[in-house]
């Protein structure tokens, strides 16, 4: 079982997010980053099959700056073999990122290419089906647990009101949300022990995106909240408020 | 001409409500343009029979794949049936749902096409001829306004945001070939799961009743259940991480930043604090109410209405209420 696993460096979700001063930029500075919370749930479904398949490795695939490297090792610290770093001096998105990753992954031998569901900065939920597009494999997303036997992956996707069960020929790409895999802690072997595993930086070109932010802007503020009243007596008049002011009952 | 695609998504042979939101988008988008739209419906047999639905809701011209191979969706023979439509046709914008489907689908025609692609839209407009589309980042703490390049532009809209509105023009029916053969299909649906009773899902439910470890007990959801039951069929329970980790909840009914984006026109957030995780899944909401004991938790900060007190006492009475109004 051989699986390549894609991971993102993505502000945590605590971080204070500021528009920087050309209106369309995110400021770096100051930043907590993490790696993707969806991520991590594709790194541990990879770690997971290989350990019940008994065999097979898990290279961990970041497309970023030199940043990223230190996501990778995080990876690498929860058990992935090795890691490459497809390194771009400008942030890539989308589409571009996508071709970036197929065309990697078109020189490589794998079973299952995993994603997170999305990333928590652009909350796009596009490379992964983007990626399998590209190179003309099945797919399936929002995946909560899999299982892998006879060259097949059959796989548990939440969709609105219940789920589907899947059935995908290998090799196939996953992406991955909450469900049957608890992302490990990295142990701290697991951390001494990622710093002497294989790191790879290949620089890669990229071509456009396809879309242009314009503009970022902070959300409108949303006026100051309003206590309607303390303990059940404040019923009758939310509802009114809720009827009359806000007009949505 | 070129027009604009919308994707009328089905399940079951039924069509969803948010197909009638995405011909909605498209009506407005190809007003502005001074073009048409074309709404593909593709499904097994007898899934055609709402077309006449697609087109009071604003589409020009409806067309209509039936096949056996589409009684379940399959992202391969839908990108190679949609993409090819849309190579045929041409398109100018190409508006899918932000739905499991449509997430699945639409990134997918998108680089078959070789063109750009961004999800969850909240609004639209035409600017020069082109489409210009608002989305949230960063769980909605920014919006970001996007151009597109190459023609078409592929986007998906948030279910919720756009309301659906009718016309009275019945648009014109045509049949789409869609000889596809699912031998050739690398991935096939097995087994559609439905939720306990075919319960509206927190995704699209226009109302959601959230409840968090203020509940104190997972028997006590069944007083949140109770008052969406009395919204009559327009609510959804949602619940917090913490009470899902405590396996009081299922996954699919989380909201945050690992669970759901919800955008409902109402939230109830009852005895949950607002933690920024949380957050992340409902800001985007369009009324907020909070009920929390604790005056200073977080939720009341970004909730329209609040109500401080102790919810064991004060969800019975809003249900109460709520039954005599519906
Ligand atoms: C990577 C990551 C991802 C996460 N993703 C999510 C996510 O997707 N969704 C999510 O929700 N969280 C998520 N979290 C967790 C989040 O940080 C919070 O821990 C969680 O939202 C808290 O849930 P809660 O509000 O139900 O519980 P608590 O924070 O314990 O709040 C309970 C509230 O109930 C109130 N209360 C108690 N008793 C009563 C009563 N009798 N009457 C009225 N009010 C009462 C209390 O005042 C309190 O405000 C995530 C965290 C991390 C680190």
């Amino acid at each position: 079982m051989k699986s390549l696993v894609c991971v993102k460096r993505v502000p945590d979700t605590e971080t204070r997010i500021r528009i920087g001063g050309d209106g369309t930029t995110v400021e770096t500075a100051g930043v907590k980053y993490v790696l993707n919370p969806y991520d991590e749930f594709a790194v541990e479904a990879a770690l997971k099959h290989k350990e019940a398949a008994g065999q097979g490795d898990v290279t961990v695939l970041s497309v970023g700056g030199s940043e990223s490297a230190e996501t990778l090792r995080t990876a690498l610290a929860m058990g992935a073999d090795a890691a490459v770093l497809l390194k771009s001096d400008r942030p890539l998105e989308g589409l571009a990122v996508a071709r970036v990753i197929a065309d990697e992954a078109k020189g490589r031998e794998f079973d299952l290419l995993l994603f997170g569901m999305k990333a928590v900065d652009d909350d796009l939920s596009a490379v992964g089906p983007m990626v399998a597009e590209l190179l003309g494999i099945p797919a399936a997303t929002a995946v909560t647990e899999f299982s892998v036997e006879g060259g097949k992956v059959t796989a548990q996707c939440e969709i609105e009101g219940g789920s589907e069960v899947i059935e995908l020929k290998i090799p196939c790409a996953l992406t991955l949300t909450k469900g049957a895999y608890e992302p490990r802690y990295a142990s701290l072997k697991g951390i001494m022990a990622a710093k002497k595993k294989p790191l790879e930086e290949k620089a890669v070109q990229g071509a456009p995106d396809g879309v242009t932010v314009q503009k970022r802007t902070y959300p409108a503020e949303r006026a100051a909240g309003r206590i309607v009243g303390e303990g059940p007596d404040a019923v009758p008049e939310l509802l009114r408020l809720l009827r009359q002011e806000a007009k949505v009952l | 001409m070129a027009g604009i695609f919308a994707f009328a998504e089905s399940r079951d042979g039924e069509l969803r409500k948010v197909a009638h939101e995405v011909v909605t988008a498209a009506r407005t988008v190809a007003d502005a343009m001074g073009t048409e739209v074309h709404a593909v419906l593709l499904g097994g047999p007898g899934t055609g029979a709402h077309a006449a639905e697609l087109g009071q809701h604003g589409a020009d011209k409806v067309f209509v794949g039936e096949s056996g191979a589409f009684a379940h969706y399959s992202a391969e023979g839908f990108t190679t049936v949609i993409a090819g439509f849309i190579k045929e046709h041409g398109c100018d914008v190409a508006i899918f749902p932000a739905t499991s489907m449509g997430k699945d689908l639409a990134p997918r025609v998108a680089a078959r096409l070789g063109v750009g692609y961004v999800s969850e839209v909240t609004s639209l407009e035409v600017e020069g001829g082109s489409v210009v589309a608002t989305r949230p980042e960063y769980s909605g703490k920014v919006f970001a306004r996007v151009s597109f390049g190459e023609k078409p532009a592929v986007l998906s809209v948030r279910p919720n945001v756009f309301t659906a509105t009718e016309n009275a023009k019945a648009g014109a029916v045509e049949t789409l070939d869609v000889s596809v053969n699912e031998a050739d299909f690398g991935a096939i649906v097995r087994e559609i799961k439905a939720a306990a009773g075919e319960k509206l899902d927190v995704g699209e439910a226009p109302i959601i009743v959230s409840g968090g470890r203020g509940l104190k007990e997972p028997e006590n959801f069944k007083m949140l259940e109770e008052l969406a039951d009395a919204f009559k069929g327009k609510a959804a329970v949602g619940a917090s991480r913490a009470v899902v980790d405590a396996g009081w909840r299922p996954h699919s009914e989380q909201v945050g930043q690992t669970g759901k984006t919800v955008a409902p026109t109402l939230y109830f957030a009852i005895g949950i604090s607002g933690a920024i995780q949380h957050l992340a899944g409902m800001r985007t909401s369009r009324f907020i109410v909070a009920i929390n004991k604790d005056p200073e938790a977080p939720i009341f900060k970004i909730a329209d209405y609040g109500i401080v007190g102790d919810l064991f006492q004060i969800v019975p009475r809003l249900t109460e209420e709520v039954r005599k109004m519906m």
